[in-house]
């Protein structure tokens, strides 16, 4: 396989999150704007500036990233859309840094934003792929919900991993959202009331499930000279990696496509799972994770159970995780959710994290996971970012 | 487990609406769908690289040929996972409250995520059925392999069958020779009652003895050729009729040449063609409307067919006729039906044992045979039944080649 080039001279700015509501009577398009909007002005740039846009959505239905473009008045010369889901992060920095790279386009403003109108995710759940509504949605109808209660119920007979240890990692989650206004849980949770909750599709029960919601993140991608003459905190791409519908032979899921990249990621980042001083994962159920815990390098296979218990996962602990709550506490924004993870951890580098800031993050990285095709999660991707003035 | 009976019904209470579980399929996996009509377990295979697929594709994974087909596959496997769905974004599944579903590994190679019967073990050895659900959809259903299980012995998979356990019958014709063996055999299958539709009461024929002789047979006046005959029955029966077999049925042998007038023919489409649709307006409606009434609501409509109405048969070829008319109707019930769930089953079969086929060579279809067929069928939940040698085998001509068969019976190689 060709040598990876770095992502050197290409940095991460104006992060931005459009405050999450559980319901929203809008469009996908105006949590878009809002989104954009919010970047732009974080960046101090008015949107002529941008000569790049690449857009991730679920309910943006029948526009594309296209739509967009004339809806926003955008003129670009680059334009991407990124149906991954979880994913869609991850992917749209990677394919955003290489033409910024390329010189092929100079502001790339990624965006990932989803509006959840009352029956809007039973709609989504019915259409979501051809081989999901051939092969699973017929079977009880319970969406992703019942597809990783699968996958959680063989990862438990494979590993000894108990409800509690989720239960630990929803505790910790919740103990981050706290600080976040905008979360839709606003309530500590017990390590009771988890195990106590009732059950959705066992072994899930209901704090093992997000909650769907609207809003919108976002954030720029530019070179540093642009990044640094407009007086802006960035953050660099040390690693990245994608990869899609590997394992596929594995006859049900428990290990994701970064085990065949993650060696190269800590080359490339020139750095080890020791060197991460945050970990962003994808989390729209806690077993997945605990599998990017394993798949990333931090603990051997199999091995996330006893890590959680060994390790604290609030922000102030021995290994802070999902520091702005994650999906599991804060909500799951469709598309949006697949960038939570990376917009905080822009935030975390720079130092502007505000409540949710790790002491002393230089490192920080981030998972992403999308699109249960059938009866697996299909997009991966992970990526290490680190603070831009080393 | 054993069903209970059901208690009787409040006149004050609202009937529950049909509800489906989710209907939409690609093409390819309607060919799944096709195949669970006949209870058949079907998988594409890959011509060229001999790899099973599933969920149903357009190109072979393993290779990317475009020629994939369909073929009878090894059903067991290992059962790698399971949940209990206690909560479902669809009305159907929420209705029937916790549903189980396990994902299987087939030995043939893909995983199939299924429903799982109440019996089945997690890394236990599990064999696959594909039945039709309510939607008229194929389904993949796991059983514990080498036990007897069955969609009845699962309270929740039984809701994909249409077994006639405390159900109440209709067979429309009391006076052809199969009425007394089907309406036997129905109530040894469970039913509670078997109405049987009777024409011309004043003309005495051989099989009432035999039905007087059947306890729970009910003999109510009903004439297919009469509309108003028809209505009047609905009126009376029609919100308590669960499961209607018509065996009403007029055949006289000849073609087209045969004679020098439609009179025969014309009394053949008015019984067999035209006699099932009056049936259909006047009961349809009624049974669609109770396909969610519990224990015993309305699960199927049975439509007993001579085979030649896949492909005419000139020495009955004017019956075959009226029996491909018949058979496009019952299609045409399906498509009408199919909102409500209640289930169109055509049991096909070849030459039967009576009067006007005694020149017929044997082998001939017996009632018990085609009794038992039915009940089979109504408890697999199928949509189409093949009794006996001569149907299976027309059935087999008519899927691999309709041209071809056309050619062969017309030639009088299997007339």
């Amino acid at each position: 396989m060709t040598r990876r080039q770095t992502y050197d001279g290409v940095v991460l700015a104006a992060p931005f999150t459009a405050p999450y509501t559980r319901f929203s009577t809008q469009s996908a398009h105006w949590w878009m704007a809002k989104a954009l909007r919010g970047t732009l002005r974080a960046a101090g740039l008015r949107k002529e500036q941008i000569d790049g846009f690449c857009a991730s959505s679920f309910s943006l239905f029948p526009d594309t990233a296209v739509g967009l473009t004339q809806h926003l008045g955008l003129s670009l010369r680059y334009l991407d859309h990124i149906p991954m889901g979880g994913a869609s992060g991850i992917v749209a920095m990677r394919r955003a840094a290489r033409a910024v790279q390329a010189g092929d386009v100079d502001i790339v403003a990624c965006v990932a934003a989803d509006t959840n109108q009352i029956d809007s995710f039973r709609k989504l759940l019915g259409g979501f792929s051809r081989f999901a509504s051939d092969a699973a949605f017929p079977y009880g109808a319970g969406g992703p919900n019942m597809s990783f209660a699968l996958l959680t119920d063989r990862y438990m007979q494979d590993t000894g991993a108990t409800r509690a240890d989720f239960g630990a990692l929803c505790v910790a989650q919740r103990s981050n959202a706290l600080n976040v206004p905008y979360a839709m849980m606003k309530r500590p949770l017990t390590l009771d009331q988890y195990l106590d909750a009732r059950m959705i599709s066992d072994p899930i029960a209901l704090f093992d499930c997000v909650m769907p919601c609207a809003g919108g993140e976002a954030f720029l991608l530019m070179s540093e000279d642009r990044a640094t003459a407009l007086n802006l905190p960035f953050a660099r791409i040390d690693g990245l990696i994608e990869r899609h519908n590997a394992h596929s032979d594995d006859p049900i899921q428990g290990r994701g496509g970064w085990t065949l990249d993650i060696d190269d990621l800590y080359t490339m980042a020139n750095t080890d799972p020791a060197g991460i001083d945050l970990l962003q994962t994808y989390d729209d159920y806690p077993v997945i994770c605990l599998m990017q815990i394993e798949d990333l390098g931090f603990c051997a296979k199999g091995a996330a159970p006893d890590f959680i218990r060994n390790h604290d996962l609030t922000i102030t602990g021995t290994f802070p995780h999902n520091t702005s709550g994650g999906q599991l506490s804060v909500g799951q924004a469709g598309a949006a959710g697949g960038y939570i993870g990376l917009v905080e951890a822009i935030r975390q580098v720079t130092q502007t994290a505000g409540p949710t800031q790790v002491r002393g993050a230089r490192r920080a990285m981030v998972s992403g996971f999308g699109m249960i095709n059938y009866d697996r999660g299909i997009c991966t991707g992970a990526a290490i970012l680190s603070r831009g003035d080393t | 487990m054993s069903v209970l009976p059901p208690p009787r019904k409040s006149p004050q209470q609202r009937t529950t609406s049909p509800t489906q579980p989710p209907q939409v399929r690609s093409r390819a996996a309607m060919a799944l769908s096709a195949a669970a009509a006949e209870g058949r377990f079907v998988l594409q295979v890959c011509p060229e690289c001999d790899s099973v697929q599933y969920p149903p594709r357009d190109a072979c994974v393993s290779c990317l040929n475009t020629n994939l087909m369909w073929q009878d596959v090894d059903p067991s496997g290992t059962l790698l996972a399971q949940t209990t769905v206690n909560i479902s974004v669809n009305l159907y599944f929420r209705e029937r409250g916790d549903w189980r579903v396990g994902t299987v590994h087939l030995d043939a190679g893909p995983s199939v995520v299924c429903h799982l019967h109440c019996d089945c073990v997690t890394r236990g050895r599990v064999r696959l059925i594909n039945r039709l659900d309510r939607a008229g959809e194929g389904v993949m259903i796991a059983l514990p392999e080498g036990g007897k299980a069955t969609l009845q012995s699962d309270p929740q998979l039984n809701a994909l069958s249409s077994d006639p356990t405390h159900r109440r019958v209709l067979i429309t014709d009391a006076r052809a020779p199969n009425t007394p063996m089907l309406a036997k055999a129905l109530l040894e299958a469970g039913a509670a009652t078997v109405f049987v539709g009777e024409a011309e009461s004043w003309l005495p024929y051989p099989t009432r003895q035999a039905l007087d002789k059947v306890k729970n047979v009910e003999i109510l006046p009903l004439d297919v050729t009469d509309t108003a005959s028809v209505q009047r029955l609905a009126a009376e029966i029609g919100g308590k009729t669960d499961i209607l077999i018509n065996n009403a049925r007029f055949l006289r042998p000849g073609g087209v040449m045969a004679r020098g007038s439609t009179g025969f023919a014309s009394q053949e489409m008015e019984v067999n063609y035209l006699g099932l649709m009056r049936l259909a307006q006047a009961f349809g409606p009624g049974m669609c409307a109770r396909t969610a009434d519990g224990v015993n609501s309305a699960v199927a409509w049975v439509n007993l067919l001579a085979v030649s109405a896949l492909s005419n048969q000139p020495g009955f070829g004017t019956f075959s006729a009226s029996q491909a008319a018949a058979r496009s109707l019952s299609q045409n019930m399906r498509a009408d039906f199919r909102a409500s769930g209640l289930r169109v089953m055509n049991v096909y079969a070849g030459p039967t044992d009576d009067a006007w086929q005694q020149p017929v060579h044997p082998p001939k279809v017996a009632p018990i045979a085609l009794a038992r067929a039915i009940v089979t069928g109504l408890r697999e939940g199928l949509e189409d039944v093949y009794c006996g040698d001569v149907a299976q085998d027309i059935a087999q001509r008519f899927r691999e080649n309709p041209g071809l068969l056309e050619h062969e019976v017309t030639a009088g190689e299997l007339g």
